[in-house]
């Protein structure tokens, strides 16, 4: 099992022609992923480099493809449209991978989603590495031992459920890219597979958030322990562990990254700031060690502290 | 982005927000004129303020108030001498190149007026207190219950009612609440359509009675402003206002070739793709005792020519005594990185400790090219992992 993607999730590309659309769109298409086609204004009826068809809107995607996913890679002065086009669509995975969109656009695309209409359709970001429910690298999209890659992560390092030698398995979520992919790496090396990795994002306004993956890796079957990384800045890591407290029985493993930041400044990510006495990691750090996480002092200590938690 | 004081009036006035009269100079020998100007126009004293845009500068004497021409000259001349220190500056200080020389006013209570995004609700919101011209920090940790928070559809912006709602709140009343209601819409509108991530009026004040205005007047008299970055290409006339004085030069370079950089004050300098790997590289290496000289996100897409300018701003530190990189490649690509240490150890040369860690996207083939440069760059380092990597950079910079 898995959370919101798998190998039968069908994913468009919004953005397709464009050169890190076009390079990701290969990325997810070698790993396993049923990538359908994608969406370019105005290069509707031309075929990609693979032979995928493009179309001019995403609801002609859609109608024509059956696709339930997407990822966008639109420059950010478009991209809240295109985010709003997808969902208008009915799309129900939206991984908007743009980075630098205009806050002010995101709090727009959040209001619309949040009408009843949108029910159901969730939004993944913006500025996030996707989401990816591993399976074997390279396989035949569909397939029995095919995954699903939506975004920008290398899939290689990832290890399919059950197939590590622990037999257990992890869920992983994050606001930071790298740091998802380190703690990927680590929890493989401790012999620990993953059920679903999931970037939700640096920006301050975003779509899916802790406490939405939470729940959903709580009900997994599959999933034992849940990674969770946060950063500076904000209060969603003391509203998870609030949620954890009262909610989650799976151990979950939490770091904070950002404990050495100065206040003041933005430290790379749009949302990791330390301002207004709020969003610093020492806080953030008390509140998911009151819930009981299991919290990993070091970066380095990230697959070793989730194996310990699980008992291996 | 940040912007001076003086702007920050000007653009509220443009947005039809009264703000006392005020003349901007550059030399002391313009403060004379200003506030005559300022006589003139009615104004018994003066206020002589830096244009700085770190806070604090009442504390650092960047603030001065003056009854006459001739103590406008001096306070101008004072504080255009010497590098203005406040809490908030770096120890040396900082230059003062401008000053607003604003129309003292009576002032028979102050407000605080602010709008930031609440990042929780997805939304702006309007803040307002009458504990106004304190540190608003202080008045939040304190008396909670002091600071009115009202939602702002970012839609349609702050509608009649809620801006009633928050003047009657905070204690306004008669014409002073009309006058209120004004200045939060016209604030919000100013924040809707400039991309602003912060606005701020501290103080804004109702002025005692006089004849002109029986129940006093709402003035603001102090704003801070702060723009969105990611919204500058809608708003090109608005970049103008940038002052290059207050941008770090190392930090505009980086930006230039497309790298995140921050300086800081220890002497690990730090190479890293990803912002959450490049905090959590900082934090690793203050666990094992060493001080990070710098955030450094190279960023996704990092070519070997924005990689060796990264380690011509690292070293251009002369506190940095040590490199630490560490890559986890997704779309950057160890190689890459590899590649790029190996030209910087020849255009740039590395005489302080570097000791580099990979992994991720081509980490075999960047093996390989870091194995070969051993015997060119003696310096180098290889960390086995992050742990190992942090311990190696820590013990090779201990003094």
């Amino acid at each position: 099992m898995s959370i919101l993607v798998d190998r039968n999730t069908k994913l468009i590309c919004q953005g397709i022609t464009g050169s890190a659309g076009a390079f990701h769109t290969k990325g997810c298409l070698d790993y396993g992923t049923q990538v359908v086609g994608g969406v370019t204004p105005g290069k509707g009826g031309q075929k990609d480099a693979h032979g995928l068809p493009i179309f001019n809107t995403v609801s002609e995607a859609v109608a024509a493809t059956g696709a339930d996913a997407t990822m966008i890679f639109v420059p950010p002065p478009f991209a809240a449209d295109a985010i709003l086009e997808a969902a208008d669509a009915g799309i129900n995975l939206i991984a908007c991978i743009t980075e630098h969109i205009p806050v002010l656009d995101m709090m727009r695309v959040k209001k619309t989603l949040s009408q009843s209409k949108y029910d159901g359709q969730r939004l993944l970001g913006p500025n996030c590495p996707g989401i990816i429910t591993p399976g074997k690298d390279g396989a035949t999209p569909g397939s029995a031992e095919a995954g699903c890659k939506i975004g920008i992560m290398p899939g290689y390092i990832h290890q399919p459920v059950g197939s590590g030698k622990s037999g257990k398995n992890v869920g992983i979520i994050s606001r930071s890219g790298t740091l998802t992919y380190e703690a990927v790496w680590q929890t493989a090396n401790q012999g620990l597979g993953q059920t679903t990795c999931v970037g939700i994002g640096g920006d301050p306004v975003r779509g899916l958030n802790f406490i939405d993956l939470l729940e959903l890796f709580e009900a997994d079957p599959e999933t034992d322990g849940i990674v969770m990384i946060g950063e500076i800045g904000g209060t969603d890591e003391e509203a998870a562990a609030a949620y954890i407290k009262a909610n989650v029985k799976k151990p979950v493993t939490a770091f904070i990254a950002g404990r050495t930041a100065p206040p003041g400044r933005r430290m790379g990510h749009a949302g990791a700031i330390i301002s207004g006495g709020e969003g610093g990691a020492e806080e953030k750090l008390d509140a998911l060690r009151d819930a009981g996480c299991h919290i990993a002092e070091s970066p380095a200590d990230l697959g070793t502290t989730m194996a310990k938690a699980l008992g291996i | 982005m940040k912007i001076h004081e003086y702007q920050s009036r000007e653009l509220l006035q443009s947005f039809n927000i009264p703000v006392p009269g005020g003349v901007v100079i550059d030399t002391a020998d313009q403060a004379a004129g200003a506030f005559k100007q300022l006589a003139d126009g009615g104004a018994t004293l003066a206020v002589v303020k830096a244009q700085v845009h770190a806070g604090g500068r009442g504390k650092g004497g960047g603030v001065k108030l003056v009854k006459t021409a001739a103590e406008a000259t001096e306070a101008a001349t004072t504080i255009l001498s010497k590098n203005l220190i406040t809490p908030q500056t770096p120890p040396e200080g900082v230059p003062v190149k401008k000053l607003l020389i604003a129309s003292g006013v009576d002032i028979a209570k102050e407000y605080y007026l602010g709008i930031v995004v609440d990042r929780a609700q997805g939304c702006p919101v309007l803040m307002a207190s009458s504990e106004g011209g304190m540190d608003i920090e202080e008045v939040a940790a304190n008396t909670p219950e002091k600071i009115i928070k009202e939602p702002i559809d970012p839609d349609k912006g702050l509608l009649g009612f809620q801006a009633r709602k928050v003047a009657f709140a905070i204690g306004l009343q008669g014409k002073q609440v009309g006058q209120a209601v004004k200045v939060m819409m016209n604030l919000t509108k100013l924040f809707l359509d400039t991309d602003a991530s912060l606005v701020e009026i501290n103080p804004l004040v109702v002025t005692p009675s006089c004849d002109k205005h029986p129940q006093g007047e709402v003035l603001a008299i102090d704003a801070k402003i702060d723009f969105d970055d990611n919204a500058a290409f809608r708003h090109k006339d608005l970049r103008k206002l940038e002052d290059p004085d207050e941008v770090d030069a190392s930090e505009a370079k980086a930006a230039e070739f497309g790298l995140s950089y921050i300086n800081l004050d220890g002497h690990i300098g730090c190479l890293v793709n990803g912002a959450g790997l490049a905090m959590s590289t900082m934090d690793i290496i203050k666990l094992h005792g060493g001080e990070p000289a710098n955030f450094l996100d190279v960023g996704g897409s990092a070519t070997e020519e924005a990689v060796t300018e990264a380690f011509r701003i690292i070293l251009a530190d002369d506190g940095v005594k040590g490199i630490l990189v560490n890559i986890f490649g997704g779309i950057a690509k160890c190689d890459t990185i590899a590649n790029a240490i190996v030209g910087a150890a020849k255009n740039i040369g590395f005489t302080v400790p570097l000791v580099v860690r990979l992994e991720g996207t081509n980490v075999e083939p960047a093996r390989k090219i870091i194995e070969a440069a051993k015997s060119e760059i003696p310096t180098m380092i290889v960390g086995s992992d992050l742990t190992d990597a942090a311990k190696k950079i820590c013990d090779a910079t201990a003094a």
